[in-house]
Formats: structure tokens, C-alpha cells, sequence
């Protein structure tokens, strides 16, 4: 590691003359944080790209190719997809709800957000157990439609002969657990938006639903961005909730990875789905920075 | 001895020159205004004495002793923020005290300076109180009394007044006086207010675009003013500037004939403060169109034009003009200030 | 309130069911978060036989501490819950250590560099981060860092960091710089008055970044699943030990998952949403 007068003699001549003797601060500040990340960050990302595309120590496609044959592959792919499809979606809708009905509360309103942020604490594998509770053969939900007269039996919804009961039970878990960061960030980004807004719009009679579409959420633009990044992200990473709903009767990207990597030591596999997530990842980023265009100009 | 030289100071921020070479001399115990628009340069100069900031090119001495390269806490000096930047987790006692317990003064020399500050500014009945149940004029107030504390050889305010409301403002203006006259500092202070500039100094620093304009009394500058700037920028209503030709040496104002400067071309800029001026009777007087009639009450402001030139005039409240009347003026010969046309400057002033 | 705009405006039928409307999605929506909680905190407390009462009644029926104390007794549950309490402490540790200072260059200083930092700072975002634990298990076994807390407090660290540099950066931003630079004149050095004054006015920030950081490490799965074998985290054991445990031990290992987790939301609610903001922009 370079020593802070390395980086300050860096620093001059890179800026030319000095007038401020202080400039190097900044970078003793910011180094420590920088080594870190290069060490655990961009030296992984490097290697697990390597390891993707390298077989004994050699550029190869074999580990590729023993993914895409995998038979595990195509499902995962498929399922990773429809659930962040269908959840991510739904948490904002959700969360936006909750942002404009808290909105109009006066009292009681910490309290509120306390509880509707609650599952930000909660983790993907307490989720899942958490909705195994409810979902299992015994559970509180065949018990009620036991009660409700709508099935005769215990019914099972999490096996691999009823994918479809098995998804949504994983998709409501994640919208569960995950709404409330996006909840979040939503509320963050409203506090933001000046009332004055929408009382002129008000004022020059617009109803409440163009209030929210035309004012409000162009205003909230930054927030929904980054809370859509976040969670998009976090949804192809979408593991241990399946896991601990599921066990192995619905693969996910994420999933399959573990399993190459402890189950069947085959860490090249392992890399292979990793570099994929990451593409995906990357992808999904790319497009809702350019979908959601947000132009400082046009934001209070 | 504590005078501050400034010498030469530039600042460039990128391509932007905040600071094109000045240059200021303050005497010890003197009192002195930078005033200007914002952006003018004022608040960087005095951050660069304070050593809040550094200066591209060009030295700082205070009391003789260069301070370019030094931190701002060995430069000897107090300072008093814009937003007062009270330390909010400290008592109002803790506040006024925190620069001696920097120069690790004794608890009893602490508790006396404190006192004496407090004192000064009525602010002793707060003292253990935090600064977030006091109002903007108390934490003010906290402000000066912990730069008074330190008994400071430069006193450093950076427009401390302007968070104020304008009655508050008028009253500390007052206090201010009173406190840093007997306290014999010298001070150097920033604002854009015109009236605290001239209330409040021994000498004001006219600043505009990073360039000092005029440095001078208050009612040097007032009646003197260097520049079409400085005129301009000083006084309520601002000075007026009207274009009139020149003929022979002479400039012909109504019945009255005015001895131009003898530098003056074909046309000069006469400057005319509005309330240099009496009503008299046309023809002889010089005419004036006025478009809007204002009594204030204590005088009546007259806004309109002369040789449709805009200017504006100050009148006794006693006289009866009204919007859209045409008026005679008589000027004041010896409160006339004559400037170039091409380069806004004054001309020395030429005798009656 | 809006809503006392509205009353005086408008019919008092109409006003009453729009009030109704508001007040019943907002219960309806705590209850969706609130009600699962209760129901595995009824399984977990219910042990076998609750598992097995059919039908169920939702009523706090036939609980009692004991389940859970017996589940708390399970070999490798303590050890593995000690374990998680190691790395989220390193994890706090490293994130604030390395994190903080970046926060507060990116707050008072302009620096060249300063938006390449923060593009790789919000880069990681884009990553899902975890997956790098996948590499490092060859490099850590080298090290000696595979399976044991250090290693999964740095890579949780990998996660927790760039949150902490971006929410410090806001917690600086919101401590007037006006305040340092009082501190400066008044005869403080640079680090005086960092200590002084700045550190005092951050640190209830500065709290709440670490707790973040906590839960943050508390939760995490996959990279403490695949990087640990003996060394587990709680997370990781509940992973391994899931197929073959009982039901109400699942239920019991949620609960335990969720209490520290949710005391620490309730700690720092008052930050949430500052902290959002800040770190969403």
C-alpha cells in the first residue's frame, strides 16, 4: 500500500502547483475503504469471472456449457425470472399504498411506519420460515379454508407436484419480507416532495389520481429508481426464502449456485452461475437507468 | 499591535477568479467593512484571513507577521459565523468558553472571561442553557460574546446580522457598536447591508466582481463614491447618473451652469444623490417628468426622469408634488460627483 | 392536517368513509405484516404437539417457553447464534472503521477522484454480493480464513461498507461545516475538532449506520453458508440443519432469526427513513 506521501506526491502532480498543503486528506481518508473494496470486491469479481471461464487453469467454455446442459438450468433460469417478475412489481405498487395512506395520517403515523418496516430487519431465511408456518400441511392457511369449508383435507401446497402453489407462496413471502425496503425508500423520496406541489395542482383542479400521476410520481423518480435497482438485484439473488419454502422442488439461479459449489465441489460451475446473476444484475440496472431517465434539471 | 495587511491577494477557484489582486491595510483597532453584492469576493477574502481558505498567490500579515501557511487556530483571531455555528451539543457557558479552554486558560480565568462576555452581551441568565431553546438573536449573541472571550487581536464577522429579522438587526447593530467600541479590536466585517457598513465602520471596502472599488470613511464614500459602482451600490435610493453633454467646459442644468472636469470629453456623467436637490420653479430649475409620487412619510419620493434619463429624488415630506407632475430641480452645487462615461470612474472633484 | 382542510369542505358522509377507507387499508396492511410474525411465534412456542393440532385456531392455545428453551438447547444452536453475533460485530466493526472516513472525505472535501469513488461505491450496488463469497472460499482456505468468523465478518463487510460510506457521507452533511470551521479558529486542530464537535453531533448517525450494518451481517445466507462448515453462522446452521429439523425447531430457528433483528429496527426507526433518503439519491 502506498503511504500518504506517495499519494500526495500523486496528488501534485496531478494537480500541478499546490496552493492547499491539506489535498492529500481526502485520499487518506477514502484509502482504507478503497484497498478493502479492491481486495474483497474487484478481486473476487475478477476471479469468479476466471473461474466462469477457465477450466485447469486454461480459457475454456466447459464450465458454460455444463450449466447450460444442466437440467436444472432452464428452470432456474425460468423461475428466477417469473419471480422477480411477479414480486417486484407488487412491492412497489404495495409500498407506494403505503406511502400515500400514511400520508394522510397525522397521529399514529411513527407507529405505523415502525410496523410496516418491521421485515427490513427480517431475513430471507426467517421469511421463508415464517410463511413454512402458514403454508405447511398443517398450517394456519389449511386450517382456515378447512374452517371456511373450502377444502375437506390437509392439503399440500409446497411440493413439486403443485409448481404453481409452490410460486406463489414463495412470491408472497419475498413481497413479505421485501416491500418494506422499497416502502422505504418510497416514503423517503415523498417526504422529499414539497406539499406545495400538489395543493397548486389541487388548486387548479386536479383530481387525486392525476395528483399521483402527474405530480407525484415524477417527483418521486430518484427513489423509485434506486428502490427498483435494489430490489431487482436482491430479487435475483433469491435463495434462502425458496430453500427453507421449497427445499431443492423449485431451483433458482442462486440456488443452483450453492449447490455446485457444496454439494458437488465443482466451483467452476459455481462461477459460471455467479458471472450470469452478475450479467443479469448488471443488465437489469442498465435498463432502469435508462427506462427511469432522471434529470436533475426537473426535480425540485 | 495587531494591523492586517493584505497584500496582493488572488483567487481563482478553476477558471474563476474569486480575488484579482487584493490589496487592503487595516490599522489596529480599526474597524472595517468589506460590503458588496454576493459573489462579489468579500466572504472569501475574509475566509482567507481567517485561514479557512487558501489564497492562489499573495500574503496575509497580522501584526507584521506573514500567516499564509499557518492554521487558522494559530493565527490569533476570533471569528463570528453567518449561521453563528453555536456548537449545539455544548451549554451557552461551554459555547463562550470554548476557545479558552482551547489556550487551556485556568477554571478561574475561564469563568471570569465568560462572565465579562456574557455580561457584555446580556446573555447571563442563559448560560446553562443549550442553544437550541434560544432564539436566533440569543444564539447571536452567544456567537459574539465566544469570540469577546478570547480577547482576540482581529475580530473576524462574516454578515453575522443577516439571519436576523430587521428589527432585531437594527438593535444588535446598536449593541455591536457599543460592545466592540470598548473592546478596541480590531475587526474586519462582511456584509452586503449597505446601512450596517456605514452604522458600524471606521472605513468601508466598497468589493465588486473581486476587486476592491473604494476604501474610505462612510461619508467619504457616500459622497465620494470612486465608481458608478460604489455610488450606486451605496445609498437608499442609489445615486443618480445622468448623461449630460458637455459644451465649452461647461454643463448647463436648467438656469445653472456646472464647470466640467477638465478630463471630460464631449459628455459626462453627472452623479446626483437623491436628496441633494430643492424644488424651484420652472424654467430656471432643471425639469424633471415625475411618473410616481411616493410619501413616505418622511420625505416624498419622486421617481421619473430627467433628459429621459431614470433617476430618483428625495423631497420634504412638506412639499406637494403628485404622479405625473413636471417639476423644477436645483441642485446641490457641491454634492455633485462627475464620472466618465466609458469607464464608470470618478473624476477628481473640480472646484464650484 | 390535510384532512382538517378537507372536513370543513366537504360533506361529512363522504369525508367519514374516505377516513374509514385510509384507517382500513392501513390495519389491513400492518396485519399482513404483523399476523405471520404471531403465527410463527405460535409455532415456535407450540412445539410438537402445536404442529400437529389440526385444525388450527390461531389462538395463543398450548404455548408455553419451553419449546423454544429446548430448541435453544440444541447442540450447535447457542455456538452458531454466538457466532452470528461475531461476524455482524466485526462486520459493524470494519464498515464504521473503514466506512465512516470515507463518508466524511466524500462530505467536506472536493477531491479529484471523488466521482470515481462513488461510481464504485454505488457499483457494488449493482452486483449481488454474496455471490463473490463463491471465489473466495479457494483464497480464504489459503489464508486460513475459510470457516471461521473473521472471513465471513470481512465478506459481510463487502456488503455493509459501501451502505456505511454513503450514509456517513449524509450524517457529515448534516453537521454544519460552519461548526468545524468555528472550532478551527477557536484554537482547535483539525483533529481536535473533528473529536470536539463533529463526532459528538454524528454519532446518533453514526449509531444507526452501525446497527444497519448489524442487520445487514445478521441476515445474510449465502456467503456465510458457503464459506463456513463448522464455524456456522446462525443463518447458515438454520440453512444446513433445515431438511432434516422438525417443524416447530424451523419456527423456533425464525423466531430466534427475527428478535434481534427486529429490537434493532425498533432502535433506530427514527433514522430510517433520514438514512434512506440519503442513500437513495
Amino acid at each position: 500500500m502506498p503511504g500518504p506521501h506517495a499519494i500526495l506526491n500523486y496528488t501534485r502532480r496531478l494537480r500541478g502547483p499546490m496552493t492547499n498543503n491539506r489535498t492529500w486528506i481526502p485520499y487518506l481518508l477514502i484509502l482504507p475503504s478503497v484497498a478493502f473494496l479492491a481486495l474483497l470486491f474487484v478481486v473476487p469479481l475478477v476471479q469468479t469471472i476466471w473461474l466462469a471461464f477457465s477450466d485447469n487453469g486454461l480459457p475454456s467454455l466447459a464450465n458454460m456449457r455444463t450449466m447450460a446442459g444442466d437440467l436444472n438450468f432452464l428452470p432456474s433460469v425460468r423461475n428466477t425470472f417469473l419471480l422477480t417478475i411477479a414480486v417486484v412489481p407488487v412491492q412497489v405498487v404495495i409500498a407506494l399504498v403505503m406511502g400515500t395512506l400514511v400520508a394522510k395520517v397525522g397521529a399514529g403515523r411513527e407507529t405505523i411506519l415502525w410496523i410496516w418496516t418491521i421485515p427490513l430487519g427480517i431475513s430471507d431465511l426467517a421469511a421463508g420460515m415464517v410463511w413454512l408456518s402458514i403454508l405447511q400441511n398443517t398450517g394456519y392457511l389449511n386450517s382456515l379454508l378447512f374452517s371456511l369449508g373450502l377444502i375437506e383435507r390437509q392439503t399440500s401446497w409446497l411440493t413439486y407436484q403443485t409448481p404453481v402453489a409452490l410460486f406463489i407462496g414463495i412470491a408472497v413471502a419475498e413481497i413479505w419480507r421485501g416491500t418494506a425496503i422499497v416502502m422505504v425508500i418510497i416514503v423517503a423520496g415523498l417526504n422529499q416532495v414539497p406539499k406545495e406541489f400538489k395543493e397548486a395542482a389541487e388548486i387548479f383542479g386536479a383530481g387525486p389520481w392525476t395528483r399521483f400521476f402527474r405530480i407525484t410520481l415524477p417527483l418521486i423518480r430518484p427513489a423509485l429508481q434506486s428502490a427498483l435497482i435494489l430490489r431487482t438485484v436482491l430479487a435475483f439473488e433469491v435463495f434462502a426464502v425458496v430453500y427453507a419454502l421449497g427445499g431443492r422442488n423449485f431451483p433458482v439461479l442462486v440456488g443452483e449456485a450453492y449447490t455446485w459449489q457444496n454439494q458437488n465441489q465443482n466451483y467452476g460451475v459455481a462461477g459460471a452461475y455467479a458471472v450470469l446473476i452478475m450479467v443479469i444484475s448488471l443488465a437489469a440496472t442498465v435498463v432502469y437507468l435508462k427506462a427511469i431517465k432522471v434529470d436533475p434539471e426537473r426535480l425540485p | 499591535m495587531a494591523n492586517i495587511v493584505i497584500d496582493r491577494i488572488r483567487k481563482s477557484f478553476g477558471s474563476f477568479e474569486a480575488l484579482k489582486e487584493v490589496s487592503l491595510t487595516i490599522n489596529d483597532g480599526e474597524f472595517v467593512s468589506l460590503l458588496g453584492p454576493s459573489g462579489c469576493g468579500k466572504t472569501t477574502l475574509l475566509r482567507i484571513i481567517a485561514g479557512l481558505e487558501t489564497a492562489t498567490s499573495g500574503d496575509v500579515r497580522i501584526g507584521d507577521r506573514s500567516v499564509i501557511g499557518l492554521p487558522p487556530k494559530d493565527r490569533g483571531l476570533a471569528m463570528v459565523f453567518q449561521n453563528y455555528a453555536v456548537f449545539p451539543h455544548m451549554t451557552v457557558y461551554e459555547n463562550v468558553a470554548f476557545g479558552l479552554r482551547m489556550q487551556k486558560a485556568d477554571d478561574a480565568r475561564v469563568k471570569a472571561q465568560v462572565e465579562k462576555a456574557a455580561g457584555l452581551l446580556h446573555i447571563e441568565q442563559y448560560l446553562d442553557r443549550y442553544p437550541n431553546k434560544l432564539s436566533g438573536g440569543q444564539r447571536q449573541r452567544v456567537a459574539v460574546a465566544r469570540a469577546l472571550a478570547v480577547e482576540p487581536k482581529v475580530l473576524l464577522m462574516d454578515e453575522p446580522l443577516s439571519n436576523l429579522d430587521a428589527l432585531l438587526r437594527l438593535e444588535m447593530r446598536t449593541e455591536l457598536k457599543t460592545v466592540l467600541q470598548s473592546a478596541g479590536t480590531t475587526t474586519i466585517y462582511v456584509t452586503h447591508d449597505q446601512t450596517e457598513a456605514m452604522g458600524l465602520s471606521d472605513r468601508i471596502a466598497v468589493m465588486h466582481n473581486g476587486v476592491v472599488e473604494q476604501v474610505g470613511t462612510p461619508v467619504d464614500v457616500y459622497n465620494h463614491p470612486a465608481t458608478r459602482f460604489v455610488g450606486g451600490f451605496i445609498g437608499n435610493p442609489p445615486m443618480n447618473f445622468i448623461k449630460v453633454p458637455v459644451s465649452n467646459g461647461q454643463v448647463v442644468a436648467g438656469a445653472e451652469q456646472f464647470v466640467a472636469p477638465k478630463e471630460a470629453g464631449g459628455e459626462v456623467v453627472l452623479g446626483l444623490r437623491g436628496e441633494a436637490v430643492e424644488l424651484a420653479p420652472l424654467p430656471q430649475g432643471l425639469e424633471m417628468k415625475v411618473r410616481v409620487a411616493e410619501p413616505m412619510g418622511s420625505h416624498l419620493l419622486l421617481t421619473g426622469s430627467i433628459h429621459d434619463q431614470p433617476v430618483r429624488v428625495i423631497l420634504p415630506a412638506s412639499e406637494t408634488v403628485r404622479s405625473g407632475d413636471t417639476i423644477g430641480l436645483k441642485l446641490d452645487r457641491n454634492r455633485i460627483t462627475w464620472l466618465s462615461p466609458e469607464s464608470g470612474k470618478s473624476y477628481p472633484a473640480v472646484a464650484a | 392536517m390535510s384532512s382538517k382542510t378537507v372536513s370543513a369542505a366537504s360533506p361529512a358522509g363522504f369525508v367519514s368513509s374516505r377516513r374509514w377507507l385510509v384507517w382500513s387499508g392501513i390495519i389491513a396492511l400492518c396485519a399482513w405484516v404483523l399476523v405471520p410474525i404471531y403465527l410463527v411465534a405460535l409455532g415456535a412456542l407450540g412445539g410438537r404437539q402445536g404442529v400437529y393440532q389440526w385444525p388450527k385456531t390461531g389462538l395463543p392455545t398450548g404455548i408455553s417457553i419451553e419449546p423454544f428453551l429446548l430448541f435453544l438447547r440444541t447442540e450447535g444452536v447457542v455456538q452458531s447464534f454466538l457466532n452470528s453475533l461475531g461476524a455482524a460485530g466485526i462486520t459493524v466493526a470494519l464498515s464504521i472503521i473503514l466506512g465512516a472516513p470515507a463518508g466524511y472525505a466524500l462530505a467536506r472535501y472536493n477531491f479529484h477522484g471523488k466521482d470515481s469513488y462513488r461510481l464504485l461505491v454505488l457499483l457494488t450496488r449493482a452486483f449481488p454480493l454474496a455471490i463473490l463469497a463463491l471465489p473466495l472460499t479457494v483464497s480464504f482456505i489459503r489464508l486460513g480464513l475459510y470457516d471461521t468468523i473473521t472471513g465471513v465478518g470481512l465478506i459481510h463487510t463487502v456488503l455493509a461498507l459501501p451502505f456505511a460510506a454513503l450514509v456517513t457521507q449524509g450524517i457529515f452533511l448534516g453537521v454544519p461545516k460552519e461548526l468545524e470551521e468555528a472550532a478551527w479558529v477557536f484554537g482547535c486542530t483539525r483533529i481536535q475538532a473533528f473529536f470536539k464537535i463533529v463526532a459528538p453531533l454524528a454519532l446518533p448517525g453514526i449509531v444507526a449506520t452501525a446497527v444497519f450494518a448489524f442487520v445487514i451481517s445478521w441476515n445474510e445466507v449465502f456467503a456465510a453458508s458457503v464459506l463456513t462448515v463448522r464455524n456456522r453462522t446462525l443463518t447458515a446452521y438454520l440453512l444446513t440443519v433445515l431438511s432434516e429439523s422438525p417443524m416447530h425447531y424451523r419456527f423456533a430457528g425464525g423466531l430466534l432469526l427475527i428478535l434481534p433483528s427486529v429490537v434493532f429496527i425498533f432502535a433506530v426507526r427514527r433514522y430510517l427513513f433520514a438514512i434512506w433518503g440519503i442513500s437513495s439519491k
